[in-house]
């Protein structure tokens, strides 16, 4: 939409306003001066310093002089437009004028903040100032850009995050795509034997909430599938989701596992990988007894009926060597497929709910407290399993050996708060070390040693938690685990010490014990970096995906349209997962309700003087440029332009214009930012 | 350079002046975060904030140095970052090739700098701005209106000569060799 | 009715834009018929003393060409203004400063010494010099001075239409002599040739494909060219898309890609880091080493991008050349 030329002989008449912000910026820049020095600047009208311009006195002043002034462009010295652009357009609106036609200078985040010469800081503003006056009346009066959202909502991740936001919208009658890559929603919460504070078992409270997802009617649920690709924008993602064959129709199974009692492999043989590879299964499967959807799958790897090894395209061969007993055994049902293959779905949704989870730290990058060299060396999740009731040892906590270990350690912060591995805390840790200490104590009756840094048990109930499981005698020794090693006096049990300093007491302690646990921190999803390049959302340092703002937008990204909930985003508890998630189905429940989503006008467009050099057309990343053939010159779509720029810069006839970003409003503010500031 | 040309030397009050295009995701982000956070830094630089590095036209920073700033600073996204995909890498590719520009045209390639900030590193930001100024510093005023003022003085000079010789009866200037003669040359 | 004058003057040029006015051919009568050409030293024998002695804006338009870079060419230039009503910068030179601008990347010093001294085909042990004044018999005779800086016409004085090319096309010329006599001029300033980039004109222009990712540059000597393919499609480069048309393509049509010779359209402040900007965006490699590999292909930035704009560019000349 090319933008309406405001009259030509219409002269500028600019409103120029200066905030203290407090002292925030009044204590380091001079605002009066900076406000005389614009008033002798060509086209402005009115120069005025105030306090507070983002408040409602603030802005009815803006407001005022539009009317009584005849102001027909508006420049604020303030902090950031990131902050503040937004509410002074809608201030400017409000009185009248076109939003648009308005330039925010930021005077407090790169100049009153981070300065400490008041005589620079206030020439720096002036500066601004200029070019902000010098760019001003260029501006164009630009009309928002409104999407429609469509009602549809992606949620990728079947953990308790994904299943709460998808329950939530569900509820409210949206429909509810839930992608989960493992056969089986549930995520890390499925493992888990009881949770902290209150002890309860993970399933129980888990399972209705699974199997409500399973019957709802507005949850398309495909388990054991992966989003392959996403394009689009807010209110308009079109999202293909590829399928994967586990050799079982998910419409015709009815989980009553006939087919794995029939396997021709008479015994379990393969590392089961829901139980960490302490238990083990057969190439047809269920994944865990209470598992949503309660289908069967069929592992090609190790199936007799396949052929080893992939083809190019990732499928398998059916070998048609083994006498598919399995199939005998389901009968009519006839839910065993060998020849199943991927299925690609696309689909369109508006918006987009991220709750992939984490994958806690590998505990074999710390080697000196050798997990997977010492048989009795476990991580915290394997002794989740080992303690659950329905894990591979039916709830009995024994060593691999099989003996019933008398003195256990749990060794806190592996893989936190480490220089060397990772320096976040995982949150979670200290709790769930106590809850297991418990629980250990209440299985085996042995001794626990609980070696921390600090105990961190921040929450509602924890504290109380906390002071009640360390009363029933375990051991907490307040030093960092500095090594694991066989006991020499003792090798052919496995017994391993663990050395310690124990900072109260400053005494070096050799604890011998059957049992190390590691309590692993958390980490980014293995795959955190392929997904957010699909989805293009910004990492944290850290890897966690990034929140718009930490405090204001905890479950918004900066791409619109797509929210995080859970640990995806960082570390963090059941109850912080699924209040977060909730917040994420609110968010979008929003966005759907509202209808359209307003994006800022910054789209570029092609004047008729383009010459159709196609120059242009490869460098949008969200093909919005095409060539029309009928006029042989390139053309934008609006609705798919992002307003980059980046074909306005390259454009090597000048034939672009980027709303918002001309090229002449950008030479102006270079203009204005050089000329000479008084006492230079 | 001979001691005339030499630009004025810098009085005691010249100070970098520099300009800074930062894109709106990641490093005008991080100019704010360092502001937030207070991390106090020289305070040469004047942003000018565009969507993204891409839109950078090599126009802006050229102009930029011909308006008198001392050098520029482009700041964007990591490579793989660019909250518009690859955005970024556009700018890469121009910047290369336009340092080789420059550098022929006389200016110093640490005039011109590109660097990769992300929205968390408010730090770099702080330090990138201290280098720059440093180092600009060091290499004194780049001047660029003065020195097209100075490039222009032999025509004024000229100018001068050729409105008194025009008020002469015979007109010309002898001096600058344009004081017609009446010779009986044919031209070539 | 007096027929209107006319004058034509040559500065910093090669002599085709001469050239092009005698490739109007028959049409030369046509417009010899229709003016009083009063001064137009290439071809007749009026002399500065003439033109001096004219009222001021007595002649109707001056066609000036070539670069300003002495001190002589600068008086005519101011000279001329004076005297005309119309003053058209033409050709390139005029227009952008041309191919002799490109001696502002270096001091007049090396140049004057390249000539007349370290040439490899002159032989001046001596080490002489052209002197700016020299007398003889009784007589003082001076020499113009070279300028340190090659300029522009407008840079010089106020220049009212440009008619673009290195030479302008004789259809482009008998187009502006033609719009003058009839006084239906565009508004001042204007460059009179389309204001839009050339590939609109150019036959080659459909064999461009929509996804092109340059992973090397060739200079046209390196390849044997495809006589219809887009030139950048085959890898060469090309400043076609980044300089205005109305020449009907006449270097692509002939076989050589455009050099950029008419100019930048009205929206572009830098056609050289325009083109720069265009090309280098389209360049195949994402990292620095590949990159730089590819851009390696263009060996001379100066000369490949402004090649005839570098005294009109936003730098105007090398920054670092001694004062003389």
């Amino acid at each position: 939409m090319k933008p309406i030329v405001p009259r030509k002989y219409e002269p500028v008449r600019i409103g120029f306003y200066i905030c203290h912000c407090g002292t925030n910026i009044a204590g380091m820049v001079d605002v009066e001066a900076v406000a005389k020095y614009v008033a002798t600047l060509p086209n402005v009208a009115v120069s005025r310093n105030y306090k507070y311009m983002c408040s409602d006195p603030g802005q009815e002043l803006i407001q005022q002089d539009i009317r009584e002034n005849r102001l027909n462009r508006v420049v604020v010295a303030a902090c950031s437009p990131l902050l503040h652009e937004r509410t002074f357009r809608k201030a400017i609106e409000a009185g009248g004028l076109n939003p648009y036609y308005f330039q925010m200078v930021n005077i407090r985040e790169h100049d009153a903040w981070v300065h400490t010469d008041r005589g620079e800081a206030t020439r720096k503003a002036m500066a601004l100032a200029r070019a902000a006056i010098q760019r001003v009346p260029h501006h164009k009066p630009l009309e928002v850009k409104k999407v429609a959202i469509h009602p549809n909502v992606l949620i990728v991740g079947g953990g308790i995050g994904g299943i709460h936001a998808a329950l939530t919208l569900a509820n409210a009658g949206k429909m509810v795509y839930l992608v989960e890559k493992e056969p089986t929603i549930g995520g890390h919460m499925a493992k888990f034997d009881k949770t902290f504070p209150t002890l309860d078992c993970a399933m129980c409270v888990l399972s209705p909430k699974m199997a409500a997802v399973g019957s709802h009617p507005n949850i398309h649920l495909w388990t054991y599938s992966e989003v392959a690709k996403v394009d689009g924008y807010v209110g308009n993602f079109k999202v293909t989701v590829r399928r994967k064959p586990r050799y079982i129709l998910e419409d015709l199974c009815t989980g009553c596992q006939e087919c794995v009692n029939a396997c021709v492999y008479k015994e379990p043989k393969f590392l089961d990988e829901f139980n960490l590879g302490l238990g083990k299964r057969k190439p047809v499967f269920l994944p865990f007894p209470q598992a949503v959807p309660p289908v069967t799958m069929i592992d090609p790897e190790v199936c007799l009926n396949f052929k080893r090894g992939k083809n190019p395209d990732g499928s398998h061969v059916v070998s048609d060597k083994c006498k598919k007993t399995c199939v005998e055994a389901c009968g009519d049902r006839k839910a065993i497929d060998f020849k199943q293959t991927q299925e690609i779905k696309e689909i369109t949704v508006g918006t987009i709910i991220m709750a992939t989870g984490f994958q806690i730290f590998d505990a074999k990058r710390v080697p000196y407290y050798g997990y997977g060299v010492y048989p009795n060396v476990y991580n915290a999740l394997e002794i989740e399993r080992l303690i659950n009731a329905s894990g591979p040892t039916e709830g009995e906590l024994v060593l691999r050996n099989g003996q019933v270990p008398k003195k256990v350690a749990i060794v806190h912060c592996v893989g936190s708060r480490d220089e060397n591995t990772n320096r976040w805390c995982s949150r979670v840790c200290c709790l769930y070390s106590l809850k297991l200490a418990h629980l250990i104590q209440e299985h085996t009756d042995a001794e626990v040693y609980n070696f921390y840094i600090d105990m961190r048990t921040p929450g509602k109930s924890m504290e109380e938690f906390y002071n009640r499981v360390a009363e029933e005698g375990m051991h907490l020794i307040r030093g960092r685990v500095a090594d694991v090693y066989p006991d020499p006096n003792d090798g052919t049990t496995g017994r391993l010490v663990v050395q310690a300093e124990d900072t109260l007491t400053n005494k070096i302690l050799k604890i011998p014990v059957d049992m190390v646990v590691l309590s692993v921190g958390l980490e980014p999803h293995p795959e955190a970096e392929s997904l957010r390049r699909m989805f293009n959302l910004s990492c944290s340092s850290e890897g966690w995906f990034l929140e718009r703002h930490p405090k204001l937008a905890p479950v918004n990204t900066f791409t619109d349209g797509i929210f995080l909930a859970g640990c995806c985003q960082g570390p963090k508890d059941i109850p912080d997962t699924v209040a977060q998630a909730g917040a994420a189905a609110a968010e979008a429940f929003s966005l759907i309700d509202k209808g359209h989503i307003e994006q800022e006008p910054n789209t570029a467009y092609i004047l008729d003087d383009c010459s159709g050099c196609k120059s242009c057309i490869p460098l949008c990343p969200y093909t919005a440029i095409s060539f029309a053939e009928d006029t042989k010159k390139a053309i934008i779509n609006e609705a798919l332009c992002k307003g980059c720029g980046t074909c306005v810069a390259s454009c090597p006839s000048g034939s672009i214009v980027q709303n918002l970003f001309e090229d002449e409003e950008i030479f102006s503010e270079i203009d204005g930012m050089l000329a000479t500031m008084p006492g230079e | 350079m001979t001691p005339e040309n030499q630009p004025s030397l810098p009085s005691a009050a010249w100070k970098p002046r520099i300009v800074a295009f930062f894109c709106n995701w990641c490093t005008y982000t991080a100019a704010d975060l360092a502001g937030v956070s207070r991390m106090k830094h020289a305070a040469n630089l004047r942003v000018i904030r565009l969507m993204c590095s891409g839109r950078v036209d090599p126009q802006f920073i050229v102009d930029a140095l011909a308006k008198g700033a001392d050098a520029v600073l482009i700041g964007g996204c990591h490579p793989n970052d660019c909250h518009y995909a690859e955005g970024n890498y556009k700018c890469l590719r121009r910047y290369q090739m336009l340092q080789r520009l420059l550098a022929d045209m006389g200016i110093e390639p640490e005039r011109l700098r590109l660097e990769w900030i992300s929205a968390a590193e408010g730090e770099k930001v702080k330090r990138v701005v201290n280098e720059m100024v440093e180092t600009v510093t060091k290499l004194g005023p780049l001047g660029l209106p003065q020195k097209f003022a100075q490039w222009d003085e032999e025509m004024e000079h000229f100018a001068e000569h050729v409105a008194a010789g025009e008020a002469a009866a015979d007109g010309g200037c002898t001096e600058h060799g344009t004081k017609t003669q009446p010779l009986e040359t044919a031209h070539a | 009715m007096p027929k209107p004058k006319v004058a034509f003057y040559w500065c910093a040029s090669c002599g085709g834009c001469e050239e092009t006015v005698v490739d109007l051919a028959e049409d030369i009568l046509g417009v010899v018929e229709a003016v009083d050409i009063v001064f137009w030293p290439c071809a007749m024998d009026f002399k500065k003393a003439d033109v001096e002695a004219m009222p001021d804006q007595s002649i109707v338009a001056t066609l000036l060409n070539g670069a300003i870079r002495t001190t002589e060419q600068e008086e005519m230039a101011r000279l001329l203004r004076r005297k005309s009503q119309v003053l058209i910068a033409y050709g390139a030179c005029a227009h952008l400063g041309g191919i002799p601008g490109l001696a502002n990347q270096f001091p007049r010093e090396q140049i004057l010494r390249y000539v007349y001294e370290e040439s490899p085909t002159t032989i001046n042990e001596s080490r002489q010099r052209p002197q700016l004044k020299f007398a003889e018999n009784g007589r003082e005779v001076a020499l113009p001075e070279l300028h340190n800086v090659v300029r522009s016409l407008d840079q010089v004085v106020d220049v009212d239409y440009y008619v673009p090319g290195c030479p302008p096309t004789p259809k482009l010329t008998k187009a502006a002599v033609t719009a003058l006599l009839e006084n239906r001029l565009p508004p001042k300033g204007s460059v009179i040739a389309p204001d839009v980039a050339l590939c609109d004109e150019c036959p080659r222009k459909a064999t461009k494909p929509a996804d092109i990712a340059f992973t090397q540059f060739k200079r046209p000597h390196q390849v044997l060219m495809d006589p219809e393919k887009c030139f950048l499609a085959q890898g060469v480069v090309c400043l076609g898309p980044g300089t205005r048309s109305g020449c009907e393509a006449a270097c692509t049509v002939g076989g050589m890609p455009c050099t950029g010779c008419f100019g930048p359209t009205s929206r572009v402040r830098d056609q050289g880091l325009k083109m720069l900007s265009s090309l280098c965006a389209n360049v195949a490699p994402k990292e620095e080493a590949d990159i730089n590999q590819v851009l390696a292909g263009i060996p001379d930035p100066v000369g490949t991008f402004y090649r005839y704009g570098l005294a009109k560019s936003l730098l105007r000349r090398k920054v670092n050349l001694p004062a003389e």
